[in-house]
Order: structure tokens, then sequence, then C-alpha cells
């Protein structure tokens, strides 16, 4: 049998990601891709591999998943309970899963979205150029127990690494810049939108998220219709009963509500993580604030390698070094190098 | 009105030629978004049109605002584009289409709410060269456009549940045709056996912004007959 990852069981959101289809605006098609693109270059750099290939999105809640051989295997985006034969997985890190061992993944215990990365890829047929799942455009469907999922040839590497994640599964401050129709807004509204705490709607999806207003809703004056323009991932609607709704990953091509501000790509990771009832705030930046912001953040994401250390483990559990793989790679000294 | 250009979010541009949906607008709309896909602009990821404006998504870190905004003016100083030829590689495409009885059950109403009959309604949709004025909302839904100035009439405010896929809708002098079953307050007035969105074939997107398009009426069982036909029966040829 060819290398592949079993899904034994699954929670009701788990599905194949990776960066989206990008190009299809035109066509009304979204990009999708991953709710937490971050998760994805974390998982890449911690396997040493390319950010692109796909993985496998766990929204809320985990599953059971078995290798059919000996699998290079990393744990990022919300932090899950991971267990492999009863011991936990350190999360944010990389492990070596032996074959046919169940790997038991929990619900979230922070976040929204965790993620399961293999060495090599999920290796799953390619549709209009991606492999991930866009549930509204009927593209893939969440994966049921039984679904066997071939994965892609792995360069192998160093495993029992870990990875500092940028902290961003309990909401936060998220920084906004104005959006198309910003300026229609009352400045005592912006001034307001600014200074309230929101609370993450208990309704969301990959579509995106509600957030809940303390006070009044927003809006603009009566009598002011919009028309249906582009709109991405990021951007903040206004929806009919003033709530703010951030746009994610899977959501629509066109819309009519009006945007109050948009979401920076660096902080849309910090939305999609919110889990419900979580506060959030948004601060709006200038354009050139925004660029310096999305470098920083590229430039992050870029030297995560770099940031790689040796997992430290509980001797007392540490019974068969072999078998995590923490020989292999981790003790050439070499293992924190980009 | 002057095209009016904005950035929209972080990591786009919007370029806006109208305030309302009209001919010259989504014509200056496809033309220039033809031109920036020609032009080539270093850092520009995609583009695409919506009714009256083009947009288009770029990497801010690889090309800064300002300077994406100078490229963006120049472009558009280059010449009067709500008189631009439209694009080229256009299709016109005649659709057979069942209008009333349980193909279209919405058909009577709608004719009744433009004030004209049930047959007549028919005929005047089929007598118009409709524009895929823009595509959007689901994976390969053409919004077109425009029909005679009686079809101005609203959405309804119930939405009807399910609309089969396609699926011909009419509202505010616009007709939709839906790639999937969809809930829509848009007024199901025929039937075509189209399917719009086929993402395992080398056209996963069968129609273009910027095509044409007429819809010839047929009898109900006519449908059947193109069930294995993903074109739905319908013809396509190349505009000059």
């Amino acid at each position: 049998m060819s290398r592949a990852l079993t899904v034994i069981r699954a929670g009701p959101g788990v599905t194949v990601q990776d960066l989206g289809r990008p190009g299809n605006l035109a066509f009304g098609l979204s990009r999708g891709g991953a709710a937490d693109r971050l998760a994805l270059a974390e998982g890449a750099a911690l396997l040493g591999q390319d950010p692109g290939l796909a993985v496998l999105e766990l929204a809320g809640a985990g599953g059971v998943f078995e290798a059919s051989e000996e699998m290079r295997i990393a744990l990022t985006g919300a932090p899950m309970r991971a267990t492999l034969d009863g011991r936990r997985l350190a999360w944010h890190a990389s492990h070596l899963l032996p074959a046919g061992a169940p790997l038991t993944i929990g619900p979230a215990e922070a976040g929204v979205y965790g993620y399961l990365s293999i060495g090599g890829g999920l290796d799953t047929p390619a549709r209009l150029g991606s492999r991930s799942t866009h549930l509204v455009a009927g593209l893939g469907a969440p994966l049921a127990g039984g679904t066997t999922l071939p994965a892609g040839p792995d360069a192998g590497g160093p495993v029992g690494l870990q990875i500092p994640a940028e902290p961003r599964f309990e909401g936060g401050t998220i920084r906004v810049v104005a959006s198309l129709q910003t300026h229609l807004f009352e400045a005592a509204d912006i001034a307001r939108f600014e200074a309230e705490t929101f609370h993450r709607g208990m309704r969301g999806n990959r579509m995106g998220v509600r957030m809940e207003p303390e006070g009044a809703g927003f809006g603009l004056s009566q009598g002011l219709t919009i028309l249906s323009e582009a709109i991405v991932p990021g951007d903040i609607q206004i929806t009919g009963d003033g709530a703010p709704y951030v746009l994610l990953a899977e959501c629509g091509t066109t819309g009519g509500y009006p945007r109050i501000g948009s979401v920076l790509p660096a902080d849309l990771p910090r939305v999609a993580q919110a889990p419900p009832g979580a506060a959030l705030r948004f601060r709006f930046v200038g354009l050139e604030e925004a660029v310096k912001i999305s470098r920083v953040a590229a430039a992050e994401q870029n030297a995560l390698a770099s940031k790689r250390t040796a997992l430290l483990r509980d001797p007392r559990e540490m019974r068969d070094l072999l078998g995590y793989g923490l020989i292999s790679g981790v003790t050439d000294g070499r293992a924190g190098e980009p | 009105m002057e095209p009016i250009l904005k950035p929209a979010g972080f990591d786009g541009y919007l370029v806006t030629f109208g305030d309302g949906l009209s001919e010259a607008a989504n014509r200056a709309a496809l033309a220039f978004r033809d031109a920036v896909e020609a032009a080539g602009i270093a850092g520009v990821e995609e583009s695409a049109t919506s009714l009256v404006s083009t947009y288009l998504r770029f990497d801010p870190l690889r090309i800064g605002h300002g300077e994406m905004r100078v490229a963006l003016e120049r472009l558009l100083g280059e010449q009067d584009w709500y008189a631009a030829p439209l694009p080229s590689g256009r299709r016109l495409w005649r659709i057979p289409a069942a209008f009333g009885g349980a193909a279209g059950p919405q058909l009577a109403e709608a004719a009744e709410a433009a004030g004209i009959g049930e047959a007549a309604a028919a005929e005047m949709i089929c007598a118009t060269r409709l524009r895929v004025q823009t595509i959007g909302f689901a994976p390969g839904m053409p919004y077109l456009g425009v029909l005679p100035e009686a079809w101005d009439i609203p959405r309804l405010t119930d939405i009807t549940a399910a609309v089969p896929a396609g699926g011909l809708c009419v509202a505010i002098r616009q007709l939709v045709l839906f790639p999937n079953t969809t809930p829509t307050g848009w007024r199901h007035v025929a039937q075509t056996a189209m399917r719009l969105f086929q993402p395992d074939t080398e056209t996963p997107f069968l129609l273009r912004p910027g095509d044409e398009v007429e819809f010839c009426a047929v009898a109900p069982d006519a449908l059947a007959a193109f069930a294995g036909d993903p074109r739905g029966g319908a013809s396509c040829e190349a505009l000059g």
C-alpha cells in the first residue's frame, strides 16, 4: 500500500486545506484555503518543507488518525490535546508518527482551528490548482471516518522540534485599514468602533465570524444603498442588524453590505482563531503603517525555521528514543539552523 | 461620471466607473480590467470586475500603494474607458430555456410586476441580447443585463427556499442563472440545463464576463434531452 494517512474518526470540521486558489475571483470563486495561514507556515517550518503543501484543518474538534508507514507530523494552530499511545504530544511541535499507531486529537483547548501537517503533505487530487476544500463552492467536503488520504513523498528531516507560536488564540487587538465605505460612517461611530470591546459571536465558520457589539450596532445613515463590489477576506461588513461581520477565507466574491474597515492579513489568523465569546478590539492604522506591519510579519514568517528548538521531554516518557525519532536529526546539532 | 480610484482594504484597489448600473459603466469596467491584465503591472496578483468597477489585488510589499496608484492613473488616462471597445475573445451564447409552469413557477407574478402578460414576458426576455455583466455570488454565476425598463421589479422579501441549478431568475432589470440549488429573492421565471460550474473539466466556468447571451424558449420536456450536455444544449460562437 502506498504512503497514506487514514482518518479513523473525525470531528465535524476536518478538511484538507492549503493556501487556496487565487485567481478565480473574476469567476465568482474566492481564494479559500486555510483559515489560519500562519499555522501552515509554522507547520512547514517545523517540517522544513513548502508551506503550500496540503494539511488537515481541524475546526474545533480533532479525530483519530493513523499512518500507513512511519510519518513525520507537525501540530500547529489552535492547541488541541494530542496523544499517541496514551502519551501526550506537545502542540506547536513536530513528532514521528509510527505506522499503525493511533494519533488521537481532542477538541481545541484554545483557539478554533488546529492543523495536522505531514512530511510531504497530503497528496489528494488538486482541483482548479489546489487541494483545499471549499465548502461553499462544493469543492470537497468535511472528511468522514474511514477516509484514506494519499501522502506525498517526504524529503525527510528532523522531528522532535518545537516552535514559539505567535499567541493568537484568545482574541485581542486587531489592526484594520479603511475600506471602501469607512468614510461614509459618522466620525463618532468610527471612534466608538475603535473604543468598544466586541465579543466573537457564537456563530461563525470558514466564511466569516460575527462580532457582537456591547452597545448599539453600527450603520450608515438611512437611504444609502451600496452597489455590490468585490469583497475579500478581512473585510468587515456591517450586516443588517448593525453587528460587524469579518470575512474569512471562504467568503463570497461580491457583497453589498457597507464595509467599515478591513483587517490586515497579518492579523486575520487572530480573528479566525478567536473562540466564541473571545474579546476583540479594532484599531485603525494607515496604509503606510500597515505595510510596515506586514513587512515585519513576512520577515517573522520567513524566520520561523530558525526559531525551532528541540522539545524538552520528560525522561520518564523517553522509553523508546528511536521510536520517537529523537535521535535522527535533532542530535546532529544543526536542528536549529534555518 | 469620472472614474474613481480608491484603495480597497490593505492589498486592493477599486476603480469605479459609475454610482449606479449602466451599460457604459459596465463596459468601462470590463475594458479597463482587460487593460490591467494586459499591462502586466508588477505586483498585481489578480483582477476582477463587478457590475461597474474593476478590482485588483496586489502585493503591497512588492509595489507600494503610491506607485500602484500612479500606474493605474496612467492607465486610466490612456483613453475614454466609457467608449472603449469591449474586450476581445467574447462569445455569444444561445441558451434553451423553458419558461413558466413548473419550469418557471414565478413567471406569472414576475410578468404581472412588469405589467405584461406571461407570454409577452417570455418573449421580451428572449428578444433581448444580454451581456454577462459580472460573475459572482457563486462560482460561475452570471449577472445578465440589461432588460427593458419594464423589468425594474424589486427582489422579493420572502426568500424562495430552493431554486434548482440552471434556474433563471429576474429582478431589477437583471437576470441571474444559478450554478447550484440556491435560496433567493429573485423570481424564478425559467429553467435551463446549463451547468455553469464544472470544477473537474478543462473549462470549469462556462461563461466569462463580457460574453453575450440570448435565451430561446423551448418546451419543458425538451430540456431533458440536454441532460448529458454540460452546455445544456446552448450554442456558443465567437463574437468578432
